[in-house]
């Protein structure tokens, strides 16, 4: 009897060990290839009657009406200015003989689906818009606003060159990476500024929902147009720009642009768009 | 006369007295702006390290120094405990999004 007592000891001693050495699963443990799964499935089941690579267009894609606006707007798109403006900038050299082609894999040619990227030396998320600043730093030039025409410029021209290939964003094995994809992911859904709005609640709660004169835009492929220009603004914006915006709308003081919340921002939203293609420039009311 | 001389004695005790009151009221008006800017710039400076500031929080800010500076401190005091209020109830948002963000999570 008593070493059957200890036996059942032994053995609930032992179990109780093995329960304690398997290390804890949350059950919120981030999981991005379903989060972008659940994610697209959430969009085409609210707009059942597009295709995926619709959502790219924003706002024109969520009626007939504004579909017809954008193909007409596209015979003679108002982008084509800074578009003209960021292929002559991007191919003038610096002052060091070296130019942005020297900076970028393939010569910065149709690599704009594969921005943001997660930097393992730096171990940080890497934007299109901050590595062009970076590439300038390099070669003793002064870097550009991020919120500017310049910017926008450049950034145009490059996704001009990646139109129609599909966004190829990786989250690397490498802890420091999906904490920076969880991290774009808090910022994406959590409320702020005193409308106590995230960006989910125009963009994933309600979108093709009207927004005083605005329709709002689904947050699957917004960042594949960008940049964009906007009637609103009477000129080009970044993805910068666009965060920037968002937040002082809903009354919330904007960071700076780069700071790490909004590069993991982005690159949770461009994982999140994996396989739509990028539609940049592009043009929204 | 000892009555005159004694209404006077009174009549001019008060009037130091009410002199007197008002002049602390004033200070004071001024340090109790002093007291609710500080109070008020410490919250949005908390919320600030919480990266969750608020625009309407700097306004009225604003406000209130504007007010002060133009000698107004009951408006200046009024502006800055709105701003308080403001800054707190977004170190508030702040602190309770921490968990909340997730129940729009789309699964």
């Amino acid at each position: 009897m008593r070493s059957a007592i200890h036996f059942a000891s032994a053995a609930l001693a032992l179990a109780v060990l093995a329960f304690a050495a398997v290390p804890p699963v949350a059950a919120d443990a981030p999981d991005p290839v379903a989060d972008a799964k659940a994610f697209q499935k959430y969009f085409a089941q609210k707009f059942p009657k597009l295709k995926l690579q619709d959502f790219v267009n924003g706002p024109y894609s969520m009626n007939e009406d504004m579909h017809r606006q954008w193909e007409e707007k596209e015979q003679f798109p108002p982008y084509e200015f800074s578009l003209d403006m960021g292929k002559e900038m991007f191919s003038k050299p610096f002052k060091n003989g070296k130019s942005y082609a020297d900076c970028f894999p393939n010569q910065g040619i149709g690599i704009r689906q594969n921005y943001p990227y997660f930097d393992e030396k730096e171990g940080k998320v890497v934007t299109l818009e901050l590595a062009l600043n970076r590439c300038r730093e390099t070669n003793g030039e002064a870097p550009f606003s991020y919120v500017k025409d310049e910017m926008a410029a450049l950034t145009a021209y490059m996704a001009f060159t990646s139109r129609g290939k599909p966004f190829d964003i990786k989250i690397p094995a490498d802890p420091r990476a999906l904490e920076a994809y969880q991290n774009g992911k808090r910022y994406f859904y959590t409320r702020r500024g005193q409308l106590n709005f995230s960006c989910a609640t125009c963009h994933v709660q309600s979108p093709g929902e009207r927004i005083r004169a605005e329709v709002l835009a689904p947050a699957l492929g917004i960042l594949n147009a960008m940049p964009i220009y906007r009637s609103e603004w009477s000129g080009m914006g970044t993805i910068s720009r666009r965060f920037a915006t968002c937040n002082s709308q809903i009354r919330g003081v904007p960071l700076n642009p780069q700071d790490d919340e909004y590069r993991d921002l982005e690159y949770y939203l461009s994982y999140v768009s994996n396989g739509l293609p990028i539609s940049g420039p592009g043009a929204r009311p | 006369m000892k009555n005159v001389m004694r209404a006077s004695i009174i009549s001019l005790s008060s009037a130091l007295l009410i002199a007197s009151a008002i002049s602390t009221l004033a200070a004071g008006s001024e340090a109790d702006f002093k007291a609710a800017y500080s109070a008020a710039e410490a919250a949005n400076k908390e919320a600030g390290a919480l990266r969750n500031q608020w625009t309407v929080t700097a306004a009225a800010l604003a406000d209130a120094k504007k007010a002060a500076d133009a000698g107004n401190f009951d408006e200046a005091v009024a502006s800055s405990k709105e701003a308080e209020a403001l800054a707190k109830a977004s170190i508030f948002q702040a602190t309770s999004e921490k968990e909340a963000w997730k129940a729009l999570e789309i699964r």
